[in-house]
């Protein structure tokens, strides 16, 4: 029973990663319409440069928490204008096309420089060790994961769900002719939204960095379970891809212990099951 | 008119048949096929090193001032056995390919074997791990170089269970590696006393081993076994330290552990771990000299891995056996026949022989993993602890299930 409940909570933990990610994907499909397979990419991106960031510049985890969302968001958001802007109008799979060749180069290039088994990065020294439930020994690290990516999904939430500018990039995605006509800069406000899902993402992978290696291909794995995780909360909802996120880890951690060889696919079963059952995902809107 | 054209015919047929075996006669051709993980979790290990190592060993093989030509191609095999086994015989039927080298992978190695064997190649295996390439799948045309699993069961987990590792649990990749060095360990963990209370079987390539790393740490077992390879084992060992599995008083056993893995791990965490390997580039004048070569060629400056070094060691030695025969006659079970004919001896394994079985055999070496403050530079990571001859570290031919011994 005690390893149930430690499992239970290791799925928690890794739920948070997946929540933070299929949370920037669903704010990116919500509001521009575009499925950004770039997101595993631009997560390994965002633990790169919190590498860089200590290795150059000396600059340690807690600043990286809030840098490299930032320098990889500005990436992201030059690709947007260079880009994605140009195929706004188009049909998803052009969206879907695109940012997967762009993936592919982004992980192709850091993989020439820096090869595949990874970098190391340190858990920062403050939230270093562990303490004993009872039932598990909780490193310290992994409870603060915890606990930051809830806090920064519930805050992205609000953002879009409960302010003047999440009502203004609503209403900017039902109609943005309507939008600009009330002096509002509709491919600006696109523009900063996907930068702040790409910032999103970042921010995940900054926060794998001390416990996975920093390595070019972490989130070619990792983005195919947060595609499911976003198709089974449906597509676009944000409130949907925070419980699927943190639900589905914990379905994946149940797994681990019952059955570890199916814990790679279980997901994607439990995809296939919930679009039979709903098209739309748990709380998707029918389009 | 028409007799003149009969005539010219046959002429030319004859001419044809003659330059045939003309050119037969001094064939001084060989195409090398270095077949690896280019692009996964292998890469840094074999991967475009190991190409290198081939093109390094051609270099320093003198074979090219005697007149020989000799080309080598790379391929991808993205550790999926299907992958492997088409580019295998796209090579040897389009491509004309001689020899296969490297492949790291067991699954797909093992899938090659059969292939090499088939076409009637020649398979220098480095980079696979399984004992099975030289037991129950062994084949005439296949000589595996560096290290199996039996080895690494026999010096790593022997030297544990000896040092009070009474109980073992395993976490294990769920692929034909991993089977194999969970069985051979096993063995010699039953064998010397100790006793085996569980174990879990992970996909490869996974990134989070926590929910099986508390499996291993309920269980209680002194020794956590890790049969797993590259990025699982970097991304395990990290984890087990953030687990506290180390201060909890459980030992993990890093099975097989390279040295980029080291490296990608870091000295802060990895210190203290004991493995083997059978090649370390600081061991000696030679093994330095040529790895200072190697990483220079190389893009990130790192020295080779013992699964590079083994390929640059077993074609140097095909290259003896091909000079010996004085042509390359193009047929694999020959060439190996002869390989196996001449002692083994190079810079960077030292003496050893290989097999009729196809196993090379040479020392193997105990590595600790040294503690930051006495690494002397970013690649000094080992300290040598002890050392086993090959004719102990691997399969002694009496209990080898090889099906070429029976003759």
């Amino acid at each position: 029973m005690q390893a149930l409940y430690a499992q239970l909570l290791v799925g928690l933990i890794n739920g948070s990663f997946y929540a933070l990610l299929s949370l920037g994907l669903a704010v990116i499909f919500g509001m521009l319409n575009i499925i950004n397979f770039a997101h595993g990419a631009l997560y390994m991106m965002g633990a790169f440069c919190a590498y860089f960031l200590l290795s150059i510049g000396g600059i340690g985890y807690w600043w990286a928490l809030l840098l490299a969302p930032i320098i990889v968001g500005i990436f992201g958001m030059v690709l947007e204008r260079t880009m994605l802007q140009w195929i706004a109008g188009l049909d998803h799979l052009y969206g879907l096309l695109l940012t997967f060749g762009l993936a592919l180069i982004i992980q192709g290039v850091f993989q020439n420089f820096f090869g595949s088994s990874g970098l190391p990065y340190a858990i920062p020294e403050q939230l270093r060790g562990g303490m004993n439930l009872g039932f598990m020994f909780l490193p310290v690290y992994r409870g603060w994961v915890v606990i930051f990516s809830l806090v920064v999904c519930l805050a992205t939430w609000f953002l879009i769900e409960r302010t003047r500018l999440g009502a203004y990039l609503r209403a900017a995605t039902e109609n943005p002719t309507l939008v600009r006509a009330f002096g509002i800069n509709v491919p600006r406000m696109i523009t900063l939204t996907y930068g702040l899902g790409v910032g999103l993402a970042a921010l995940a992978g900054v926060l794998s960095a001390p416990i996975n290696q920093v390595r070019p291909l972490m989130g070619e794995n990792i983005i195919i379970v947060v595609f499911a995780v976003v198709v089974i909360g449906g597509m676009g909802s944000i409130m949907g891809s925070i419980i699927t996120g943190f639900a589905l880890g914990v379905v994946e951690g149940l797994t681990k212990y019952f059955y570890p060889e199916a814990s790679n696919t279980v997901v994607f079963v439990l995809m296939v099951l919930v679009l039979l059952v709903k098209p739309t995902g748990l709380t998707g809107r029918a389009a | 008119m028409k007799s003149k054209f009969i005539a010219s015919l046959l002429l030319g047929t004859a001419l044809t048949l003659a330059g045939g075996s003309i050119a037969s006669a001094g064939d001084k051709t060989v195409k090398i096929g270095a077949l690896s993980d280019q692009s996964g979790l292998y890469a840094d290990l074999g991967g475009p090193g190991s190409t290198l190592a081939t093109q390094m060993a051609i270099e320093d093989s003198g074979l090219t001032a005697k007149g020989w030509k000799i080309d080598v191609i790379s391929g991808d095999h993205q550790n999926k056995p299907d992958i492997g086994t088409s580019i295998a015989r796209q090579w040897f039927d389009v491509d004309k390919v001689d020899i296969i080298v490297d492949v790291p992978n067991s699954g797909v190695a093992l899938a090659v074997n059969n292939v090499v064997k088939e076409k009637n190649g020649v398979y220098i295996n480095s980079g696979a791990a399984t004992s099975d390439l030289t037991n129950a799948q062994c084949s005439p045309n296949t000589v595996h170089w560096t290290y199996d699993t039996y080895m690494l069961a026999h010096t790593t987990g022997q030297a544990l269970v000896k040092a009070g590792g009474s109980t073992w649990f395993f976490l294990t990749a769920d692929y034909a590696f991993g089977a194999a060095l969970e069985r051979d360990t096993t063995a010699v963990v039953t064998a010397n006393g100790g006793k085996v209370i569980g174990g879990v079987k992970h996909p490869l390539n996974t990134s989070d081993f926590s929910s099986f790393l508390l499996q291993a740490q309920s269980s209680g077992a002194k020794v956590i076994g890790l049969a797993n390879a590259g990025g699982d084992t970097t991304n395990t060992i990290k984890q087990a330290a953030e687990f506290g599995i180390n201060k909890g008083g459980q030992k993990l056993a890093a099975l097989l552990l390279f040295l980029t893995d080291v490296k990608s791990i870091g000295l802060d965490i990895a210190q203290g771990l004991n493995f083997t390997e059978t090649f370390y580039w600081d061991m000696n004048d030679q093994t330095r000299a040529f790895s200072d070569r190697f990483a220079k060629r190389m893009k990130n400056g790192a020295p080779p891995t013992m699964v590079q070094a083994g390929v640059y060691a077993g074609v140097m030695h095909y290259f003896k056996a091909l000079d010996a025969l004085g042509e390359n006659p193009h047929d694999g079970v020959k060439v190996v026949d002869k390989m196996k004919s001449i002692p083994t001896e190079d810079a960077l394994f030292g003496k050893g022989e290989i097999q009729p079985n196809g196993r090379t055999i040479h020392t193997a070496y105990l590595f600790e993993v040294k503690k930051p403050s006495e690494s002397k530079g970013p690649w000094d990571l080992y300290k040598l602890v002890g050392s086993v001859p090959g004719d102990q570290a691997f399969t002694p031919l009496d209990k080898s299930a090889c099906a070429l011994l029976k003759k």
